[in-house]
């Protein structure tokens, strides 16, 4: 029985004022399998909350959230510590993780010494050096520089080069290339992509953009309003959408391929919301689906598997297949090994 | 040494810094060089001169018959009614008003700093706590309670009149509550920067965070904060003073003016004994405000003017 | 003298004087936009497009500067206006959306009153009936019920927000609109309502709209021309089939290459380097230090902005090779 990385159980996280930012949420990620998982949704969806949940900057309102077994919010010194080095994270602004006030080593430089990593200067030095070639910067033009005196590309690999320094079990990737140019997008999710290969490291890759989470992830949770809609296979997902929600997003992404006209391939209906169902019980989509039904705005439906593939929907539409058992969606990322294994 | 000359060059765009640091520059000077010239334990105070000479290069006791016998003695300022030498008085008045300033800012600004941080990043009930007290303090009338807590001290021995250093910790009892607000809202909005985030990414504790990752950025506002709080700290001293509860045995700026109002200065025609404290406090005034108008731009990149 | 052209940019200089130089945002900038149109400009942040769209608007101030070239609208050279003249041209003849819907609405006024200030500001000499009338005529082409209007920003959502703006634009029928990234903050749903709106209204109107972005999916599905800008110069325009199956210029087809397809899943394409700064640019070609196909006058001589092919215009040494020797043959 391989030990779980992460282990989400029943996670509710519902903030002051009322808002449910995560509901009911659980899955877990293997350690044997170092995968990139996207986590997937609008602003609303929560996924930004479960980055967070999962960093140990939030504690869940019910629920819990386990690292390698242990509760997050019951670790010992030594425990606590180790999760720190273990549980990294690259954030969106690639300006705004740095400390205006110091030179960019600084952000290598405390966890080497905090962590113990380099016994002398030198030492930790050459790990610097060595991680930033490792995702394409040269040291001699990047170290000893001021944030502002280097690119919004530059400074987001070398945030990826500290992480890869500190070699983690498992990466929060919190839209890492929104705010990032174009043309460099493609370099940082490369550097994201051997992190993954090369280094083993799980990725948690949160986006809004189904474009680069394709691309570069090997399965998708897509979230809306703090419930899963749809997880599983990239492939099966973005090629082949059950939910009607995913239908509905990926029906609008504007595909840089002229072939492919917005909205042609997937009949996209616009639906005013049905406001009237703020009560949230029920399914979370029920106000904007065009196939709603009346069950769907009575209680929330389980992840059903609609076909052969390996992904699940949370749809009654489905209602006569199979249901996923422990409502467990990590039980669909550990089929990488099988399909590696073929 | 490159950190050096770029922060040259921008002082010369930064009129207003630039002006008021050369304002703070002379005023230093005039201190150092004048302390050497006067007699710091005697000329500024009474007695030490003949009383009420309009300034002079050339003074000549009345009694004298033949003013070239005697040793030409300068009173560049004059002197004022009880014999002071009034430039004398300016040398060393300057360092104590602006000492007392500092005193009071410089403790107003520690404590402030202390309680702004601390409740901004902890939160809780200790930060609803001080944010309580702030806000009911700052209602009541500062210099009433001032003019209470200082007749009170110097009326407790006969005849005994309040010190500098008494007069800065009174102050100081007020100053502290402007900075508290400033810093902690400063404080909470830098906690949710990214940075931070970073930094307990790294391992780092509360304190630490604290002291290597916001304080540095802070050092723009606190250079503000201290410029504010001893310009409110001057002013307090200066209204103390002309109210006539200052250290009233020392030759400060303030005292001066009390004594120019209480020995009715301007009837008798001594207009430079009013002229002397007036024109040091107002150049006092006049560089605190350049200096922070400067601090502004260096904090606030938005009002930098464009060429 | 009837022009096909509703906006001419014709060897556009725009500079801004620094401590540390002279920053050169936009370099002999020529582009040409006909009425009705939908154009593309792409770039990457630092390439001197939001420049560009504040050139076309007037709204360059110290310390920066036109240094030289002209913008024809219909025409009339608008960098030479005066002040009140230019004011009067931007909203009326030319209009933006901007990026940020949250920060440019007033958050004090109610949305009818915000179209309806900026028509006062323009003299148009109509009386209150009239301007409410407009007021209803913008609402309902972007999609928002009437008492919309009535509202304040803060009750409107995000993708309301922008339709409001949108209004506002394109209440006193504008001939050019330039839209900066409007749908930036949008989530993909509305990203797409919201396009289409824009599109439809434009197609009603005649107008032209510019489009500036750097999300080429987006402008694969909106633009018919697109215009590539890379270090404040142009680096190519041409028509959208002809800039996304056959570019020209070596940083479009990088650019085109590093797009996510769904064929390519799995497959990375960046382009090494960085973009030069402004101030400091490289001789000769700016894109030469990262060009994989830089030769000999690359870092010498900057190309010329021509049109290599039939509706195709590109600055690159590649093809004035190609060109000369045809003319050499001729």
């Amino acid at each position: 029985m391989s030990e779980l990385l992460l282990d989400l159980k029943n996670v509710t996280k519902q903030f002051k004022g009322g808002t449910v930012a995560l509901d009911n949420i659980s899955f877990s990620i293997d350690a044997d399998n170092p995968s990139i998982i996207a986590v997937a949704g609008e602003s609303g969806s929560g996924k930004t909350t479960l980055g967070m949940m999962v960093l140990g900057f939030l504690s869940a309102t019910t629920g819990s959230v386990l690292y390698r077994g242990k509760d997050l919010t019951k670790m010992s010194g030594q425990e606590n510590t180790d999760f720190r080095k273990e549980v990294q994270a690259v954030f969106q602004d690639p300006f705004a993780v740095y400390n205006p006030f110091y030179k960019v080593d600084h952000i290598m430089e405390v966890p080497i010494a905090k962590f113990k990593m380099a016994s002398n200067k030198k030492d930790a030095r050459a790990m610097m050096e060595q991680a930033l070639i490792s995702v394409g910067l040269r040291p001699e033009e990047t170290l000893g520089r001021f944030p502002h005196q280097m690119s919004g590309g530059q400074r987001q690999r070398m945030a990826l080069a500290r992480a890869l320094l500190l070699r983690p079990k498992l990466l929060i990737a919190d839209e890492p290339v929104s705010m990032v140019d174009a043309s460099l997008r493609a370099t940082i999710l490369e550097a994201l992509d051997k992190l993954n290969k090369e280094f083993g490291i799980t990725v948690l890759y949160i986006t809004h953009d189904l474009t680069t989470a394709y691309h570069v992830s090997d399965y998708i949770l897509v979230l809306y309003r703090g419930s899963i809609m749809e997880a599983g296979d990239v492939e099966s997902i973005i090629r082949n959408p059950q939910h009607p929600y995913t239908q509905l997003l990926i029906g609008s992404i504007p595909w840089p391929d002229l072939d492919r006209v917005w909205g042609e391939d997937i009949a996209i209906i616009d639906i005013e919301e049905d406001t009237s169902l703020e009560s949230k019980v029920g399914c979370k989509f029920a106000g904007r689906c065009p196939q709603v039904m009346d069950k769907c705005k009575v209680s929330p439906p389980p992840l059903y598997w609609p076909d052969d593939n390996n992904r699940v929907a949370s749809c009654y539409l489905f209602e006569d297949k199979e249901i996923l058992p422990g409502n467990d969606v990590g039980t669909l990322f550990q089929s990488k090994k099988v399909a590696a294994a073929r | 040494m490159q950190r050096i000359t770029i922060s040259l060059r921008y002082i010369r765009r930064n009129v207003s810094l630039a002006i008021g640091l050369g304002i703070m520059i002379f005023l230093i000077l005039f201190a150092v060089i004048g302390s050497f010239i006067v007699d710091i334990k005697v000329d500024p105070y009474p007695l030490a001169g003949p009383a009420s000479v309009a300034p002079t290069f050339n003074y000549c006791p009345r009694t004298d018959p033949d003013c070239a016998q005697v040793e030409p003695v300068a009173y560049p300022f004059g002197t004022d009614g009880q014999g002071r030498d009034l430039f004398a008085v300016a040398v060393v008045g300057t360092w104590m008003t602006i000492r007392i300033g500092l005193l009071a800012g410089v403790i107003g600004l520690t404590i402030g700093t202390i309680l702004g941080f601390t409740s901004a990043y902890y939160g809780g009930f200790y930060d609803a706590f001080i944010q309580w007290t702030v806000d009911v303090l700052l209602t009541v009338p500062g210099l009433l309670i001032l003019i209470i807590i200082a007749s009170t001290i110097s009326g407790l021995e006969d005849g005994k009149t309040l010190t500098i250093n008494q007069m800065g910790l009174i102050i100081a009892l007020l100053a502290w509550m402007g900075p508290t607000r400033t810093i902690r809202s400063q404080v909470l909005s830098m906690r949710e920067r990214s940075y931070v985030m970073m930094a307990r990414l790294n391992g780092m504790s509360g304190m630490e965070i604290i002291f290597r990752e916001l304080i540095p950025n802070l050092l723009p506002y606190l250079g503000a904060g201290l410029v504010g709080s001893v310009t409110g700290a001057i002013f307090a001293s200066m209204g103390l003073a002309a109210l006539g509860l200052g250290p009233l045995r020392e030759p400060t700026l303030g005292v001066t003016i009390y004594w120019v109002i209480n020995q009715n200065a301007f009837l008798r025609g001594l207009w430079w004994w009013a002229a002397v404290p007036i024109t040091i406090v107002a150049l006092i005034f006049i560089m605190l405000f350049l200096i922070s108008m400067g601090l502004d731009e260096v904090a606030n990149p938005r009002v930098r003017r464009a060429r | 003298m009837s022009n096909e052209y509703i906006l001419q940019i014709k060897n556009l200089d725009v500079q801004y004087y620094t401590d540390a130089g002279i920053v050169f945002a936009n370099n002999k900038i020529n582009l040409e936009l006909k009425a009705g149109e939908r154009l593309g400009l792409v770039g990457e942040s630092g390439s001197g497009k939001s420049t560009l769209a504040l050139a076309i608007l007037g709204m360059i101030k110290p310390p920066g500067g036109i240094a030289g070239g002209e913008i024809l609208l219909d025409g009339r050279d608008i960098t030479k206006l005066t002040e009140e003249e230019t004011r009067q041209v931007r909203g009326r003849e030319i209009s933006m959306i901007p990026q940020g819907a949250m920060n440019s609405l007033n958050p004090v006024m109610r949305v009818k009153d915000q179209i309806i200030d900026s028509m006062i500001d323009h003299e148009l000499g109509l009386g209150k009936a009239e301007m409410k009338e407009i007021v209803r005529d913008a609402l309902e082409a972007v999609e928002l019920d009437r008492n919309v209007g009535d509202m304040y920003p803060h009750e409107l959502s995000g993708g309301m927000k922008q339709r409001a703006c949108i209004a506002i634009a394109i209440a006193m029928k504008p001939k050019v609109i330039i839209a900066d990234e409007p749908t930036s903050a949008l989530d993909v749903v509305t990203q797409r309502q919201v396009m289409q709106t824009i599109r439809r209204i434009q197609e009603e109107m005649g107008a032209a709209v510019i489009l500036i972005g750097h999300d080429m999916g987006l402008m694969a599905q909106f633009v018919d021309r697109l215009a590539v800008m890379y270090a404040g110069q142009m680096a190519e325009v041409a028509g959208k089939q002809q800039a996304f199956r056959s570019p020209m210029h070596p940083y479009t087809q990088m650019l085109i290459e590093s797009l996510p397809k769904l064929a390519t899943k799995g497959v990375f394409q960046g382009i090494p380097g960085i973009t030069p700064l402004l101030r400091d640019l490289p001789p000769g070609c700016v894109f030469s230090p990262r060009c994989p196909q830089a030769f000999g006058p690359c870092r010498e001589t900057t190309p010329k902005f021509l049109e290599h092919r039939p509706n195709q215009w590109v600055a690159c040494h590649l093809y004035e090779n190609e060109n000369e020797s045809e003319k050499a043959r001729a």
